[in-house]
């Protein structure tokens, strides 16, 4: 079912927790909020799923208006980031939980009930655990339950409130692709709230990224990387460099240097700052780039990081070399000059 | 053994912590057996078949039949209120919670007397009315209530902020109504703090004697309930019926200590956190 955001504010107390939210979320979407914490992102999957009030704003299920629904009526799946399974209740019983509390009216007969919350764990891979409690199982064994437990209701939208958070890496990875394969396979609109901007950008279709409140940028994963909207979106997503300087004529000049790089899009003149990805950065002999020392040097993985003080830059550049070029990386101490090869250049509010 | 004290001061310190835990603590429990047997099992016996024994005893058991289940009430809901929603004056309320601990039971019962009292604030319109509360069951009833109010509260309150909301609201986003979801959800999740809170007021609320004391005016076979009435057997020197009514309460605390000690080996990680410090 689609979900439409209209205009959504929420504040605690004096603090806007959500100020001025539009979203327009697609049928069968798998959409990540992404954003530091304090952001919002879990506030509004809280609004959404009918936990959080709003003070403002409209929020439709397809055609309907939830706002003023109740929890209950707005037939949520919501999968908490501690899980929140029934301690006291087996694997099965969670997963029909939302089946038996049916009114008697409505409710499949006790067989019935059974039998699909088995179908679930099975779909989950967990029809063997089945009279286990959840303190018996493994956290990513609990993700799993919760899920289940969520599409036991046949729920108008999943919701995940950081899904992976409480999981080691190795899970985690697991989890995000058999998420995605369950997503492909159920066909359920799905919101999941991050922090971890390559969990996003690896498993969403579109990726809201949240800071302050606002909604920074929507987009695909491709776009939100490549075409970040704004400093803070091109900062947050992925390792970013920062170069202070201004916008003249066209060029971007950095703070204290002589050299300039000609900006690839047209842009009014003043202060600005310039950013650059690690492996968008190289050393240049010609002589044309910035100046600077090198300070460390890091290996990662199969990659060489330099970090590079910068002369006149307060904050030291961080450069990724692929390690086949290991025979040129100069010593720490070196003086170099650092060119890029893709950058983008955010206006600075005086 | 880490600390480097000579071995002489280490038992001498064991031996003086033995001794102060048996004359305090295990003596003046024998004591109260060996006194109430002392004319034999018959004469105990016979001490506790005195009308006025049953009458306190049964009083008694009324008393905290009452009063523990409606503590019960209270107490769920007020840890409810205060454990899963905020709330102008929280801070107070918990405060108020803890006042009945921090007051001389003497006290309390005295304010049932100035409230209900014939003098009291509303006593005149009870005369009026012909209703009883103080000397009679409602004022005992009310006083136990007072006394005993934070057990139950105490209990639960650190339990249910350690749970923390998620239960309740997975409950409810699975279509759970508000009252299935206390039933099925939050019930389970604290039932056995509650059984530990519950036994600690029952204990309490039998044992009770300082606000019970103002409020019944001792009259024998009426309004006297069992510690009541071990002191007036012990003021008129009937000390093996004294003895023989007060061998009750402690049977009452000895289970009450095993089921309490039961609860906490088995179940101590349901319990509030202070069980596992």
């Amino acid at each position: 079912m689609q979900i439409r955001i209209d205009h959504v504010v929420r504040h605690f107390g004096r603090h806007a927790a959500l100020a001025g939210i539009d979203l327009h979320i697609r049928s069968g979407e798998l959409v990540a909020l992404l954003g530091p914490s304090g952001s919002g992102k879990t506030t509004l999957l809280r609004a959404i799923a009918g936990l959080e009030p709003v003070d403002a704003g409209q929020i439709h299920f397809g055609e309907r208006d939830a706002t003023t629904l109740s929890v209950q009526e707005r037939r949520v799946g919501f999968v908490f980031q501690q899980y929140a399974l029934f301690r006291h209740m087996s694997v099965l019983r969670n997963v029909a939980f939302g089946l038996d509390c049916r009114p008697r009216r409505s409710r499949p007969t006790r067989a019935d009930i059974d039998a699909r919350a088995l179908e679930l764990l099975a779909r989950v891979q967990l029809a063997d655990l089945r009279d286990r409690l959840p303190d018996q199982l493994s956290g990513g064994q609990r993700q799993r339950v919760a899920l289940a437990r969520a599409m036991a209701i046949d729920p108008t939208v999943l919701l995940l409130d950081e899904p992976f958070g409480a999981l080691d890496a190795k899970v985690r990875v697991e989890l995000r692709r058999w998420l995605r394969d369950i997503h492909d396979a159920t066909g359920y609109t799905t919101v999941f709230v991050t922090h971890d901007q390559e969990e996003a950008l690896e498993l969403a279709d579109r990726v809201v990224v949240m800071n302050a409140g606002r909604i920074e940028q929507v987009g695909t994963p491709e776009e939100i990387y490549a075409q970040p909207a704004s400093a803070f979106v091109f900062d947050f997503v992925g390792h970013s460099n920062r170069i202070t300087g201004r916008v003249e004529g066209g060029r971007f000049v950095a703070a204290d240097a002589a050299t300039s790089w000609p900006l690839p899009t047209p842009q009014a003149d003043g202060p600005a700052q310039l950013f650059v990805r690690p492996h968008d950065l190289m050393l240049d002999a010609q002589g044309q780039g910035l100046a600077g020392t090198v300070q460390h040097l890091w290996r990662r993985a199969n990659r060489q990081v330099l970090t590079i003080a910068i002369d006149g830059q307060p904050e030291m550049l961080e450069l990724d070399l692929p390690l086949h070029d290991a025979s040129s990386v100069p010593a720490a101490g070196t003086r170099v000059q650092v060119a890029a090869r893709h950058f983008r250049v955010f206006p600075v509010a005086a | 053994m880490t600390t480097n004290e000579p071995r002489w001061l280490r038992r001498g310190l064991i031996a003086l912590a033995l001794a102060f835990i048996a004359f305090f603590l295990l003596l003046p429990l024998v004591a109260v057996f060996v006194e109430a047997l002392r004319q034999g099992f018959g004469a105990y016996l016979r001490a506790l078949q005195e009308p006025d024994a049953w009458s306190a005893l049964k009083l008694s058991l009324l008393v905290a039949a009452i009063a523990v289940p409606a503590n019960l009430v209270f107490g769920i809901a007020a840890a409810w209120l205060i454990a899963k929603h905020d709330f102008r004056g929280k801070a107070l309320l918990v405060t108020l919670i803890d006042l009945p601990f921090s007051v001389s039971p003497v006290v309390s019962g005295l304010v049932y007397v100035l409230l209900f009292g014939a003098q009291g604030l509303f006593g005149p319109w009870l005369i009026e009315h012909d209703v009883r509360i103080l000397f009679a069951l409602p004022g005992l009833v009310l006083a136990t209530i007072f006394v005993t109010f934070p057990f139950v509260a105490r209990e639960l309150i650190p339990l249910m902020q350690e749970q923390g909301r998620d239960d309740e609201l997975a409950a409810l986003t699975l279509g759970a109504s508000g009252f299935q979801t206390f039933l099925r959800v939050t019930l389970p999740n604290i039932r056995w703090g509650l059984l530990y809170g519950v036994l600690l007021c029952n204990a309490r609320a039998m044992g009770e004697f300082g606000a019970v004391s103002v409020v019944s005016g001792h009259i024998r076979g009426l309004t006297n309930t069992l510690p009541l009435h071990v002191e007036i057997l012990y003021n008129e020197y009937e000390f093996v019926a004294a003895f023989a009514v007060a061998t009750l309460l402690a049977l009452l605390a000895l289970v009450t200590l095993a089921l309490k000690a039961l609860l906490e080996v088995r179940h101590g990680d349901a319990l509030a956190a202070r069980a596992r410090h």
